[in-house]
């Protein structure tokens, strides 16, 4: 089964983080994940966290170059969910209830190594640059994230001139960078 | 400290290839004779492609939140509560905009019935009445073009806007096309059913039992010819432990046989319902037969314990009689319904048993528009 060309167009708008594909995808399939995580001893918030994770994966599989969904997305998200469902019971020791409706479903557990360590780092960074404190936080989000130029961001955040602005920046990406590294391990 | 401010600027338009072409002549020269500064682009590459990507997951984040909230607002999903007024009138200004479409084939659903009512008061079924009830089909699948582009429903095999979006296994119940499958299979809106052969039947929802998780579906399709009779019989008592059990089904796209045995009465938490059994299930064995050595049906596969090799279960076979028996005093369509009577497996050896069991086990793939 190959994804139809429907799904392609989908799957290429979640790569740009366009919101119409987003939600069409995220309408087509929440309800039977919820379901699912339901009928499994879980709760409506966990049915949205599974379900946005599954989402990510998704994406991360849309982005990647040697991109190929073989599945329909229906198939590919419900695997994604149920895998990473039963794993988070397991972590809790909750074991009640675990029985599946014999559907489809396709292998993902590569896919899901990448996420999670993708995962990982993302929750380093979200670590790091939330430990950082203001004003450092939101002067490299300016920069780097929202990539504002520097005059923007010295007119922003009261600094007289650029320069001043440049020198604060780099006092706090050397801070960051401190705490990103001594949890991130080079060559993993 | 002026001067790693600058190095470090340097290093951040190298890697974004900012640089003119002599000032990164000039700058990879330095990068290859000072291995300190080599490592520095090197570790700052990858914390800003880090960076990068952090960017890009926190604004997915924030797109799949703002989702939510805007189909939870609109009721186009929900999470048990009430759904909120400005959902509500969303959701009827939604329903309004298909009456268009329920209008239109609310004349396909009038001309099914009556000739569903025809055929029932006319006398004993035949052959010819069969190619009436698809001829009749052929007939509404005209008026429906006709009747505007948004209903294709017959016209191919998965109509052309429906997606495929779960599939299991079926077996008949009645050579006219009856077929039993597992509520939990039929997802969508509508379903087609492939024989051992790879041939897609047209097929409709007839009857969903959820309590059960038992179902029916009808193939409606001219380029079905029903057998004379199923060469298996449905058995209507009990089975006992250690009954030899092998079952065909559609794990894949070839039917898959498998075999083991009836390990205890009852299903999952001790559900009457279910047996449990030891055999090798896996998904898309939903809906499948369970038959016994002398080749009756004796219950539908139906789901598996996750944390146990090989334990499945399946809704028992008496299941069907109380389902067919239920719905014959309300359904004049299920009426029609003549379970099987007569096993012409019994004695006869595995592989003969399968070649004749086969053609009656079906992929029945769920689709929704």
């Amino acid at each position: 089964m190959k994804a139809d060309t429907n799904e392609q167009a989908l799957l290429k708008g979640l790569a740009l983080n366009d919101s119409k594909a987003i939600e069409t995808i995220y309408r087509d399939n929440f309800s039977m994940v919820q379901a699912f995580i339901l009928q499994n001893n879980g709760s409506y918030d966990d049915a949205r966290d599974i379900f946005q994770e599954a989402m990510i994966a998704l994406y991360e599989k849309a982005q990647s170059e040697s991109f190929v969904l073989t599945s329909q997305i229906k198939t590919y998200v419900y695997s994604i969910c149920r895998r990473l469902w039963l794993k988070r019971l397991q972590q809790l020791g909750r074991y009640a209830n675990r029985v599946d409706n014999l559907e489809e479903t396709v292998p993902v557990e590569e896919d899901l190594e990448i996420h999670e360590k993708r995962n990982a780092e993302f929750a380093i960074m979200d670590r790091a640059l939330n430990s950082l404190g203001e004003p450092c936080k939101s002067l490299l989000e300016g920069y780097y994230l929202k990539k504002m130029g520097m005059q923007e961001l010295a007119a922003e955040f009261g600094y007289t001139n650029a320069d001043n602005a440049k020198n604060q920046k780099y006092k706090c990406l050397m801070r960051l960078k401190k705490l990103f590294f001594s949890q991130y391990n080079i060559g993993d | 400290m002026m001067d790693d401010i600058l190095l470090l600027e340097a290093i951040e338009r190298y890697l974004h290839g900012d640089m003119e072409a002599a000032e990164r002549d000039y700058f990879e020269t330095l990068r290859k004779n000072t291995p300190e500064i080599d490592q520095m682009v090197v570790e700052h590459g990858m914390f800003l492609h880090q960076m990068d990507i952090y960017a890009l997951h926190r604004n997915l984040r924030a797109s799949l939140q703002a989702s939510h909230t805007k189909l939870l607002e609109r009721g186009d999903i929900n999470e048990g509560g009430e759904l909120t007024t400005k959902g509500k009138v969303i959701q009827l200004w939604n329903k309004y905009k298909k009456v268009t479409a329920i209008a239109a084939s609310v004349g396909g659903v009038i001309a099914l019935v009556i000739s569903g009512l025809a055929i029932y008061f006319s006398p004993v079924v035949n052959g010819s009445q069969i190619e009436q009830l698809s001829k009749a089909i052929e007939v509404i699948k005209k008026n429906q073009q006709y009747q505007g582009t948004l209903i294709n429903e017959v016209k191919s095999k998965i109509p052309e806007n429906a997606r495929l979006i779960s599939g299991g296994s079926g077996f008949l119940i009645d050579p006219k096309g009856y077929i039993i499958t597992n509520a939990h299979v039929l997802k969508g809106s509508g379903a087609v059913v492939v024989n051992s052969k790879g041939q897609e039947f047209n097929a409709t929802i007839a009857h969903i039992d959820t309590d059960r998780d038992l179902a029916i579906i009808k193939i409606n399709d001219p380029e079905y010819s029903p057998q004379k009779s199923l060469p298996y019989t449905i058995r209507r008592n009990s089975s006992e432990l250690g009954e030899e059990i092998f079952t065909l089904g559609y794990p894949r796209n070839d039917i898959v046989y498998g075999e083991g045995y009836l390990s205890a009465r009852s299903g999952y938490n001790s559900d009457s319902l279910t047996y449990q059994v030891q055999i090798s299930a896996n998904p898309g064995n939903s809906g499948g037969p369970v038959f016994n050595s002398n080749g009756e049906v004796i219950g539908i596969l139906s789901t598996r314990q996750a944390e146990a090799e090989g334990v499945a279960f399946a809704v028992k076979s008496k299941n069907i009689y109380r389902m067919v028996d239920e719905l014959k005093a309300t359904d004049t369509n299920v009426a029609k319904i003549k379970l099987p009577t007569r096993s012409t497996l019994k004695g006869v050896n595995r592989k003969q048993q399968i070649t004749r069991l086969e053609e009656s086990v079906f992929y029945v793939k769920a689709f929704k528009k």
